[in-house]
């Protein structure tokens, strides 16, 4: 396998959103354009990974931004996982997207898609970035260019989420994450991220361990940890496609992606559990999971409540991460996969809700279940995926993570997670309860009025998704053998 | 014959400009004098170019002016730290050359236009007289010079205010330049010297007298006056403010930088680090002042409305950051400050640029007219977004090298205060430049406002030059970081 090609993939989407933006005056060309661009790119990241199961770890250094640190990409298992996901459900967004823009219509499309391969290329950057540096550049990238897609209706409510999106996540990576990157670098002389960590031998002690870890998890926004955790429900004025992909996966699964890169590769999971330097923020993620869940509770608006039950599913893999076990870091690899088939299936149905029918509360919901069959049944299932309901991928997820925190000796995390469970069955069910057993209101619609097919057939494969990994979770334990238990 | 030439090019990167400039004059045609300024600009550009590799290849130069061997002639003196700041003059200037016809076209009076493009080249020959000679008064000489012809080109401003804003830079100005002369006159009066090589030679032995303290006392503070450090930054907004799009993208990106290499020319080379900054508390005084430079600069940004006072409030915070690299008086922190020095140099440039070519359509340049251009100027608007971006330090820009060398500098030795001090200011940076945004892209164009064009191709080929050249050290800052190293070496007295 030529390494280059990583370098290749990395811009791809980028210079293909030329050609998204050159095709701007013939819709139909721009999103054919877009859904071979991501068919393509998800087929160019698959290719790795026989060779990458097998053992390889292909890099390569594009230049050299400062002396002796240099753009470098370096393709590992996590890093393949999260690939494979966001390109894989960006293919079938674009296909949504195409459809919920054009139901919706939609100002500024192009500017749309081509953002939204712009983000793609930043996030695939992420996931292939070989040191610190390039993971920071492309991650301000990602930043960056889901700006405008955050902002694109123009008003003044979405200036204002804008602004509280842009605010936290540059605040937080360039107070919090470049320091860290620098103190890295200047402790252990390296921003390579290296199997086993970068401390074993560099004499940092136990509170400076701790601090430092502290700081890069509070650097990484996207993982949206309490108490910075407002830009993403700040980020849902985004039109939905936006959020399905963006905010419930590429941008979120970074920040998350970028935790467990962190604990496994520049930390390493040995050195966190001899020093318990990842103690303090275990206890962060376990109160991210269980506020952000009373949270999402008394939210009405759809979106709202679902970006509340994302940010404290997030914490699922930072508690993955910091619980220091190599079975915490099975279960959160597998929880990105399988909360992003889930939640972007929710966002799908949000979305699709939206456009055929213009409701956003949970409680406009009532009886809608009869007029939209296949949108509330995906819903179910994917409800039942995050809850960790069996036949759902979502129960391996969480099933690795309570063995990784059995296994670490946290028994209170099993406790936090079990609680974490029954809340999502109180405010992710009540929506499918309502749909099918409340009474409807007046102006419901009783005949089929499902959203256009093009949105419709998405949601059903996302949520067939959840669960084919329930029964062939094998791709996923393959992948990521070499934290699975022998 | 060519290698005559490779040995005079010292003297002919002053007189050059110094030549050009009459010449300007006598041809009286606002587009001949263009063309004159946009060749001389350039051919120092080249000369720049030349010294700065010959100077890397061979080690540094001395040429001794009409033949008068140092240190009883005048020495240009060229090393690895020198050349990079006269390419950085030099190219800006060459770049401003390019833009100036247009902007200049728009603001000035036509029967004017000669003598502000003799102006120009005499500030460029100022600024680069500054930089290579070796010799005290001389440099006192060329900061004159260019002082002189910076208050004629802000007088020139297109409103009433550029003349009292002139005139206060000049009172001002004249106190820095005075103070300068005072200092370098007490040096003389201790060693018998001008030549900076020779004072340094002598001065150990009369080190101890208050007479070079004072004389210490009279630079460090006559130049701080001519960059601007906090508390002597007063006269900057307004002359920043008022003065030509072009004189305010030229001087903004090279006089202050300039400056700040005068002073420390002085410290590091005529006194040595170990006297200023082991023996006197200099090093303390200036880091404090630094601080409360970028913190008060960025606050009172946050405040204007009115795009190039934003831009100068910012370029006084940003001055903190250069003086802080070199105030911690190690080589990392050198190696900081001329990063900073050329990245913020570019940078500036091409935001006062775009901010010109927002001025060239509109005649005004508050947050609120500008509002809702995003549309109609996209790509002054990316150009200025982009620049901007570097300004917070947004990584793969050049602000962002600047800012890892410059936090690297301050996290080895331990001073966890300036790290939070440079990371507090870089999100200030983020709050004024996105009200900017906010007004471009997220506010309608204002009932019965204009709805504008692009500005003239010719301008935004110069800015987008100096965005890309931002970015391009962005993702490959070896070079960059490499010649600061060097420089730092050189002024540390370890050679090259």
């Amino acid at each position: 396998m030529n390494e280059i090609w990583l370098a290749l993939l990395v811009g791809f989407p980028a210079v293909m959103s030329l050609a998204v933006a050159a095709s701007g005056r013939w819709p139909n060309l721009r999103e054919t354009v877009s859904i071979a661009t991501s068919i393509a790119l998800f087929a160019g990241v698959a290719s790795f990974i026989g060779p990458v199961t097998a053992g390889a770890r292909p890099s390569v250094t594009l230049l050299e931004v400062l002396p002796g640190i240099g753009l470098t990409f370096t393709l590992e298992p996590l890093g393949l996982l999260f690939a494979l996901v966001a390109s894989g459900l960006w293919s079938l967004t674009t296909l949504y997207a195409a459809g919920y823009m054009r139901g919706n219509e939609e100002h500024a499309q192009t500017r749309f898609f081509v953002c939204f391969a712009l983000a793609i290329s930043a996030a695939i950057g992420i996931a292939f970035a070989g040191n610190l540096l390039t993971l920071f550049i492309f991650y301000e990238m990602l930043t960056l260019s889901t700006y405008p897609l955050v902002t694109h209706h123009g008003d003044t409510e979405s200036r204002n989420g804008g602004r509280v999106y842009l605010g936290i996540l540059l605040t937080t990576s360039i107070g919090f994450f470049l320091p860290a990157i620098i103190i890295t670098y200047l402790v252990s002389g390296s921003i390579t991220f290296t199997a086993g960590g970068l401390f074993g031998n560099a004499g940092l002690s136990v509170l400076g361990a701790g601090a430092l870890y502290v700081l890069f998890l509070y650097g990484t926004g996207k993982a949206a940890l309490m108490p910075f955790h407002r830009w993403l429900p700040a980020a849902m004025v985004a039109p939905t496609p936006v959020s399905a992909l963006l905010h419930a996966v590429a941008v979120v699964k970074a920040g998350v992606f970028i935790v467990l890169k962190l604990t496994v590769y520049v930390f390493g999971v040995d050195y966190l559990a001899e020093t318990g330097a990842s103690q303090l923020m275990r206890w962060v993620a376990a109160i991210t999971v269980l506020g952000a869940s009373l949270i999402a509770m008394t939210r009405d608006n759809l979106k709202a409540r679902l970006a509340y039950s994302t940010v404290s599913q997030l914490s699922y893999i930072v508690l993955g991460a910091t619980m220091a076990s190599s079975l915490g870091i099975l279960g959160g690899g597998m929880h990105i996969a399988m909360h992003a088939f889930a939640k972007i299936t929710l966002f799908f149905c949000a979305g699709a809700i939206y456009t055929a029918t213009h409701r956003k509360y949970v409680s406009e919901l009532d009886g809608l279940g009869y007029a939209m069959p296949i949108t509330f049944s995906a819903f179910f299932i994917a409800s039942l995926s995050l809850v960790g309901i069996p036949p759902m991928g979502g129960v391996w997820s969480k099933w690795y993570l309570m063995e990784g925190a059995a296994d670490a000796g946290q028994s209170a995390l099993i406790v936090v997670l079990a609680i974490s469970s029954l809340l999502n069955i109180v405010y992710l069910l009540e929506i499918p309860t309502r749909a099918f057993f409340h009474n409807p209101r007046p102006d419901t619609p009783r005949r089929w009025q499902e959203a256009p097919w093009a949105c419709v057939i998405p949601l059903s494969i996302t949520a067939a998704g959840s669960i084919v990994w329930f029964l062939y979770p094998l791709p996923f334990l393959q992948l990521l053998a070499p934290w699975a238990p022998q | 014959m060519i290698e005559q030439f490779f040995a005079q090019m010292p003297a002919l990167v002053i007189v050059l400009p110094l030549l050009a400039a009459p010449v300007c004059v006598l041809l009286h045609r606002a587009a001949l004098a263009w063309f004159v300024y946009l060749i001389t600009a350039w051919a120092c550009f080249g000369l720049a170019f030349l010294l700065f590799v010959q100077v890397k290849i061979g080690g540094p130069i001395s040429y001794a002016m009409g033949g008068w061997p140092p240190p009883f002639g005048i020495e240009l003196v060229l090393d690895s730290f020198n050349t990079v700041v006269l390419l950085l003059v030099t190219g800006i200037g060459a770049i401003c050359s390019l833009y100036a016809k247009a902007s200049v076209a728009a603001e000035i009076a036509r029967e004017r236009a000669y003598l502000f493009y003799a102006a120009m080249l005499l500030c460029l020959c100022g600024l680069a007289g500054i930089t290579v000679t070796g010799d005290a008064f001389n440099l006192f000489v060329f900061l004159e010079i260019s002082s002189l012809s910076s208050y004629g080109l802000i007088a020139m401003g297109a409103k009433r205010r550029a003349l009292l804003s002139a005139f206060q830079y000049l009172i001002m100005g004249t106190i820095g330049g005075t103070f300068m002369l005072i200092g370098i006159g007490f040096l003389y009066m201790m060693t018998g010297s001008l030549n900076m090589a020779d004072i340094a030679e002598r001065l150990p032995a009369v080190a101890d007298t208050r007479t070079v303290e004072a004389g210490l006392a009279f630079i460090v503070v006559g130049a701080s006056l001519k960059f601007a450090l906090f508390p002597l930054h007063v006269w900057l907004p307004n002359a920043y403010t008022y003065a030509p799009s072009s004189v305010s993208a030229f001087i903004a990106a090279t006089a202050t930088k300039v400056a700040v290499y005068a002073l420390m020319r002085f410290l590091f080379t005529v006194f040595g680090a170990a006297y200023a900054f082991d023996e006197l508390p200099l090093g303390e005084v200036l880091l404090v002042l630094a601080v409360v430079a970028m913190l008060s600069g960025s606050m009172a940004a946050i405040f204007q409305t009115d795009l190039k006072r934003l831009l100068a409030w910012s370029s006084i915070a940003q001055i903190g950051y250069i003086v802080m690299g070199f105030a911690l008086a190690s080589s990392a922190g050198i190696t900081a400050s001329v990063t900073h020095m050329v990245n913020h140099g570019i940078i500036k440039g091409a935001l006062f640029m775009a901010a010109g070519a927002l001025f060239w359509r509109l005649r005004t340049i508050s947050l609120s007219d500008i509002a809702g251009l995003g549309k109609h100027m996209p790509w002054t608007s990316a150009a200025f977004v982009l620049a901007g971006l570097s300004l917070i330090g947004v990584p793969a820009t050049g602000g962002f090298i600047s800012k890892w060398v410059l936090l690297e500098a301050v996290i080895e030795p331990g001073h966890y205060w300036l790290a939070v001090a440079i990371l507090v200011s870089s999100l200030m940076a983020l709050i004024y430049i996105g009200r900017v945004v906010e007004s471009l892209y997220f506010r309608e164009r204002p009932e019965g406002q204009a709805v504008p064009g692009e500005a003239p191709p010719i301008m935004l080929v110069a800015t987008w030059t100096l965005v890309l050249a931002n970015i391009a050290i962005g993702v490959h800052a070896t070079p960059l970081v490499g010649a600061a190293e060097r420089a730092a070496t050189a002024l540390l007295g370890g050679g090259a």
